[in-house]
């Protein structure tokens, strides 16, 4: 019996009647056995739309960075747009597996080596659109306060730009060593299943020869614990830095103090569906319906009707303040972000970001999956939108009217966006392919508190009737 | 006499933490515990003293922060000042807040890097190490407390044996180690 009694309130999180090695087996054995064809299919897809993105990533290298579609009015387009993006979706890994620890929710555990997973590759597809966009690559270091021949000429440590380089680089690497840590034990016990010699001794080296003893675990939960206490403040000042690459400018529209707080909710918002396309597909593939149960995808439903309100309610703030300010300019960029020539990316947005996730108060559509699945996509686009229609609505009436302009992607644009989704694909594909896609350690620690068999026991002994809602 | 050690097998996580609470009220000295997930409680049991790594971060953390005021105050003050859109830069402490994301993100920069470097060392976790551990179901779904002769002086084996018997192992491996 366990030492942690539940409520009975509180349904399994893990489903089946698991024992401790039947959880190693579910996730091991995708590792251990062949691919199936439908991988190779979807790798092969996202593989080619990946090398598409690259070529075209290295003949904006070889020519510059004129031939994306920018011009003298709209100088800033959809390169930032796609960074902000995929920087917002890499928003929610940290958060599941750092704040929700912080708060002891054990229905983290099911999602957060995913969505750990998923930040790191989405976080190295938003560090690409800075550095093509510096142009002249080989010269990237220069955004280092290094010594130089200039003088030496330092860089700026007032302009958000290079904040964005600290906060970027830091929260990287921080969720790369978080989510690393927290996989040598699970490699520990895919090496020591193996049988394949090759298999074993790469997973042999990847594990770094992990032993499991007391002193050992001891020292993971400290460091689980405190990687956790320092990423919560490290997520939500990465995105606040990167709204502040905006809010700290003095463009009609950019110029707005709610950014910082806007831009987190709208990254969690965006990364919770990220992590929800990705782990529907993948909870039906390799048949994980135990461990994701309809109850998680209920519990990041919930997230996102909360963050999506509050994206909500700073979108209508925004609007209201531009008109309260009295400020002409201020006013009219946001008139002209819903009536004028972009008013259609504006209604797009509101549309898939406002609208759509209240429609998660209905208990029946957020425990339906593929309803999730279809709204998880929408609530993508619209984050899209929505950055689109910060940046290039802003941009494009001018304060001069000789300069007003539309934006026209190039298929270099084009190619990059598409290009990038097809390399996170790729990198996530070989992730769920390679990798222990849950944290079979970690779930084995929550089985007798939270798993099926010790549940029912225990509404027994307490004298309740065994329920199962999920 | 050649040392032995023994690798007492539990296959349930509170089995393993009453066992350990049983032998060590015999008088028995349990050296380690293998476990494929942190068994809650065994820690004080069988003496294993509680991490430090946490004060590790810390400094690590006050080191960044201290690096990056210094280095932003020579870079943007001392050496070269700039004036940017005439934002006050007299001072490191007019120009601070500018300068607080910076010190933020170096700080964590530094506390989560040398924490993890220091956790990896101290575990000895590093690529291409062995692994340890005496069983490889340790990693699985088996709980195993070692045991060793040179540790216990005052018991004789079968006494050590018939206490571990009497704990409900499900195995006991007997390994003979050089002295």
């Amino acid at each position: 019996m366990s030492a942690v009694r539940e409520a009975q309130i509180r349904i399994p999180l893990i489903d089946g009647h698991k024992t401790y090695h039947d959880i190693s087996e579910d996730i091991c054995k995708p590792i251990e056995s062949k691919a199936s064809r439908g991988w190779y299919i979807c790798i092969t897809i996202a593989g080619i739309i990946a090398l598409w993105g690259i070529g075209c990533i290295f003949y904006l290298i070889g020519t510059g960075i004129g031939t994306w579609g920018l011009n003298k009015t709209v100088n800033w387009a959809w390169d930032i747009t796609n960074f902000v993006w995929w920087v917002g979706i890499g928003h929610a890994g940290t958060l599941i597996s750092a704040v929700l620890l912080l708060f002891r929710q054990r229905w983290r555990m099911a999602v957060n080596r995913s969505a750990e997973a998923m930040t790191i590759f989405a976080v190295i597809m938003a560090a690409l659109f800075p550095v093509m966009h510096m142009g002249r690559i080989w010269c990237a270091y220069w955004v280092l306060p290094l010594p130089n021949q200039f003088g030496s000429l330092w860089v700026n440590f007032n302009s958000p730009l290079l904040w964005d380089v600290f906060a970027i680089s830091t929260y990287f690497t921080v969720s790369l060593v978080f989510w690393y840590i927290g996989l040598i034990p699970d490699f520990g016990t895919i090496r020591d299943r193996m049988t394949k010699p090759l298999a074993k001794k790469v997973y042999s080296i990847l594990s770094f020869g992990w032993t499991g003893n007391a002193k050992a675990w001891n020292r993971f939960e400290i460091v689980s614990l405190v990687l956790a206490g320092l990423s919560t403040p490290l997520v939500f000042s990465v995105h606040s830095i990167v709204s502040t690459d905006f809010a700290t400018s003095i463009v009609p529209g950019w110029h707005t103090t709610i950014f910082p707080p806007y831009f987190v909710s709208g990254a969690v918002f965006s990364g919770f569906a990220m992590v929800l396309t990705l782990l529907l597909i993948m909870r039906k593939v390799m048949k994980l319906e135990n461990y994701v149960t309809v109850k998680h995808v209920e519990y990041m439903n919930i997230v996102i009707i909360v963050t999506g309100s509050i994206v909500g309610v700073a979108y209508l703030t925004e609007l209201f303040v531009s008109w309260y300010s009295g400020v002409e300019y201020e006013s009219y960029a946001f008139i002209n972000r819903f009536s004028g020539d972009y008013a259609w990316s504006y209604w797009s947005m509101m549309t898939c970001n406002v609208i759509s996730p209240q429609l998660f108060w209905v208990k029946k559509w957020r425990r339906s999956l593929t309803f999730t699945f279809v709204m998880s996509i929408i609530v993508n686009i619209g984050m899209w939108f929505e950055r689109f229609v910060i940046i290039v609505t802003s941009l494009h009436r001018d304060y001069v009217p000789s300069s007003w302009t539309w934006f026209h992607p190039t298929f270099v644009d084009i190619g990059i966006f598409v290009g990038t989704i097809g390399i996170f694909f790729t990198l996530f594909l070989l992730f769920a392919r390679y990798f222990p896609v849950l944290a079979l350690n970690e779930l084995k620690s929550i089985l007798k508190t939270s798993g099926e068999s010790y549940k029912e026991e225990q509404w027994k002994a307490e004298g309740g009737l065994y329920r199962k809602t999920s | 006499m050649a040392n032995k050690v023994y690798y007492a097998m539990y296959d349930d996580d509170h089995k393993c933490l009453e066992g350990a609470k049983t032998l060590v009220g015999e008088g028995v000295h349990v050296s380690d515990a293998f476990s494929p997930f942190p068994i809650h409680g065994i820690d004080p049991v069988i003496g294993v003293q509680h991490t430090r790594l946490g004060i590790c971060a810390f400094l690590y953390g006050i080191t960044g922060t201290m690096t990056a005021i210094f280095g932003i105050k020579y870079f943007m003050i001392s050496d070269w000042p700039m004036i940017v859109g005439g934002k006050p830069n007299g001072t490191m402490l007019e120009n601070l807040p500018a300068f607080i994301p910076p010190i933020f993100e170096f700080t964590v920069f530094c506390a989560a890097h040398g924490m993890a470097l220091t956790y990896l060392l101290r575990n000895k976790t590093l690529p291409g190490m062995p692994a340890r551990n005496p069983d490889p179901r340790t990693t699985d779904d088996k709980f195993v407390l070692e045991i060793r002769t040179a540790e216990n002086h005052g018991m004789t084996e079968d006494k050590i044996q018939s206490l571990l018997k009497s704990t409900g192992i499900v195995e006991l491996d007997v390994r003979e180690i050089e002295a």
